[in-house]
């Protein structure tokens, strides 16, 4: 698990446009000559299918270090996030902006939770 | 003898290597107790830390969206402008590595270039809100980094503390026991053994001592006789004939189921 990190030194995002456009304005965008890309934007239209396709291949991807999601497209694949167990990619909920954070709803979240109550 | 114990020959080599093993498991149980505890210390901190960097993050997104409103305002839509213009990533993240007490926690520091993209963009109008959108979500994802290091340790030693909690158990649980089992079983059986050796000697002795008296009751009976026939021996003569008479008497007489 922590050996396989080596090479990892990207960031990814499943999201919104806003967010998106947000991140990508800080350089994080990556577009390899294959023209593969390493964000993912997603509407309301987007079918849950579509989004877990997106979301398992950019968790199999080698050079990811980081995978944000928002947390409003991520309660739509909410079993696939429960059920992602991998050190790597690190998969992190971020609020949207027509989204507010909600923690109660966050998978990592959920597990700090139950191991601070007992 | 209750529970399972370990298949050896109860002997006293035995004996000396199992103690010795229940010394190393034990002093395995109490480093390994050691390390959960160093563990778990640190895993509370980052407990902590991320609940906290989960509500950081919460807020500075908040901004980060009101900054990109801002740019829309000034700027109009740039979100096709920009997903376009995504070539090479300037903003990259590097691993590097924590040791807590041998374990290795990967910890992602941001490895920025300072790119020229996005350069032209708001040329016309809204430049500078663009930039400082830039800056602004560069700051929210530096927090996001550093959430998703905090969150990927959290995960690894979630992990490793459920091992070593499992080790321990089984060390406490299974491994002692059993050890303390065999010692148990070792030591009845030697004395069961001993226990067994000591009658064995003490039945010798016993027969020793009944034929040293039966010996001694011969010889006694042999000196008295002795004595009697010394005594006899002032008036020899009925004696002494009996004596002669007895080996003749032997050699004189025929066994009749005797066949030469």
């Amino acid at each position: 698990m922590a050996q396989n990190q080596e090479g990892r030194n990207l960031l990814a995002i499943i999201g919104d446009e806003d967010s998106i456009t947000g991140v990508l304005l800080a350089g994080v965008g990556q577009v390899s000559s294959n023209q593969k890309k390493n964000f993912v934007i997603v509407d309301a239209k987007t079918q849950p299918s579509t989004i877990e396709a997106a979301f398992n291949e950019l968790t199999s991807r080698k050079d990811i270090a980081i995978l944000l999601i928002n947390q409003h497209i991520a309660e739509k694949i909410r079993p696939t996030m429960d059920k992602y167990t991998q050190t790597f990619p690190t998969v992190l909920e971020i609020p949207s902006k027509d989204h507010p954070y909600d923690p109660s709803k966050d998978s990592i979240l959920k597990r700090v939770q139950k191991l601070v109550g007992d | 003898m209750s529970g399972p114990r370990e298949a050896i020959f109860p002997t006293r080599m035995a004996l000396t290597n199992t103690k010795l093993r229940l010394k190393g498991a034990q002093t395995g149980h109490s480093l390994l107790a050691k390390k959960r505890d160093a563990l778990m210390t640190r895993f509370r901190a980052i407990l902590r830390k991320v609940d906290e960097a989960k509500r950081k993050m919460g807020r500075v997104m908040q901004l980060a969206s009101f900054s990109l409103a801002e740019v829309t305002y000034a700027t109009g839509d740039i979100a096709y402008l920009v997903q376009e213009q995504a070539k090479n990533a300037s903003f990259r993240v590097k691993a590097a590595q924590e040791n807590v007490s041998g374990v290795v926690l990967p910890t992602f520091e941001v490895d920025r270039v300072a790119g020229s993209d996005f350069n032209l963009t708001g040329l016309g109008r809204g430049g500078q809100q663009v930039i400082k959108s830039k800056e602004v979500y560069a700051k929210a994802l530096e927090t996001l980094v550093e959430l998703a290091s905090l969150q990927t340790a959290f995960m690894i030693l979630d992990e490793v503390i459920r091992a070593t909690n499992r080790r321990v158990n089984a060390i406490e649980h299974v491994v002692i026991p059993r050890l303390e089992n065999t010692i148990k079983f070792i030591i009845s059986e030697l004395d069961e053994m001993d226990r067994e050796e000591f009658y064995r000697l003490k039945k010798v002795q016993g027969k020793k001592k009944r034929d040293a008296e039966a010996a001694e009751a011969l010889k006694k009976k042999l000196a008295i006789e002795a004595g009697e026939a010394a005594e006899e021996s002032a008036k020899p003569v009925s004696v002494l004939v009996d004596e002669e008479v007895g080996p003749g008497d032997l050699l004189a007489t025929k066994d009749e189921d005797v066949i030469f």
